[in-house]
């Protein structure tokens, strides 16, 4: 196979352009920048190390059924592992969107990052909406009978029906997962790509440097 | 034993306490939630974070 053949495949394109968007020592870095040395920045991380906790958990409880996770104590602990986790999840997410908020965490070409974050907030709510239904409990039967209204009354209860067990539980162990974890993936590939966002001083600095050297 | 000796402790059987003010209702559960978010995004601003002095005498 001749150089220009090689050039033209799309394995090798791909892998070129993978390459020079994200080389080796962006995807893992040896060090951050000082100003990553402060507790706001560790709430991304927080939040994946409870999303691994709350998909672990979740895994178990898939392969013993409510009958366990309702009837033996190590279920109940299990199931509340799955929970309390979930709460960490949403817990450290907030504090995350409020850090980065209040940084405007979108400077500097990170508009994708800032938005595919507020679409994983978005998508990690009608989760753990899925998830309160599915506990296949009266505190699920609560819930799954008051959303239903708002869902109606949007007009997506054709589709995304509360009062179906089935449907619900599916979207919550199939369907949303695989959407969050991509999500995620995506996020933290584009924080990788882009860096973490400097604090306005350090970012007025590189702008009036940046300026200074035309 | 275990689980009457934790209901002792925190007992649940009980209708949920609610606070109102005006159109807005909320359980005490979530503003005690949300009080512990807002207490820990200052405490993340203010805290000293371990190493940071030595990182930037590094730099």
């Amino acid at each position: 196979m001749s150089t220009s053949e090689i050039d033209r495949q799309w394995t090798t394109r791909l892998r070129r352009r993978a390459l020079e968007k994200l080389p080796p020592e962006k995807t893992l870095p040896d060090s951050q920048p000082s100003y990553v040395s402060s507790w706001i920045y560790v709430f991304g991380v927080t939040t994946i190390s409870a999303l691994i906790v709350v998909i672990a958990t979740g895994c178990v409880l898939a392969l013993r059924g409510p009958t366990w996770w309702h009837g033996s104590s190590i279920g109940h602990f299990v199931n509340s592992l799955h929970l309390w986790s979930v709460e960490i999840f949403f817990f450290a997410m907030v504090i995350h969107l409020w850090g980065k908020y209040f940084m405007a965490a979108w400077r500097g070409g990170r508009a994708m990052t800032w938005i595919t974050g507020m679409v994983l907030f978005l998508v990690s709510i009608v989760t753990a909406l899925t998830g309160y239904v599915s506990q296949s409990n009266f505190d699920s039967q609560w819930i799954s009978t008051q959303a239903k209204d708002a869902i109606n009354a949007s007009g997506g209860g054709a589709y995304f029906n509360l009062l179906n067990f089935g449907q619900m539980l599916m979207w919550h162990i199939v369907l949303l997962p695989l959407v969050l974890v991509f999500l995620v993936a995506v996020h933290v590939v584009l924080v990788r790509i882009k860096g973490v966002v400097p604090p306005f001083e350090e970012d007025a600095g590189q702008q009036s440097a940046g300026a200074s050297h035309e | 034993m275990g689980p009457l000796l934790y209901a002792a402790l925190l007992p649940l059987n009980h209708p949920g306490h609610f606070l109102h003010w005006h159109f807005i209702e909320i359980s005490v559960a979530n503003t005690i939630v949300i009080g512990l978010m807002l207490l820990t995004f200052v405490a993340a601003l203010v805290l000293p974070f371990p190493g940071r002095r030595r990182r930037k005498e590094n730099q």
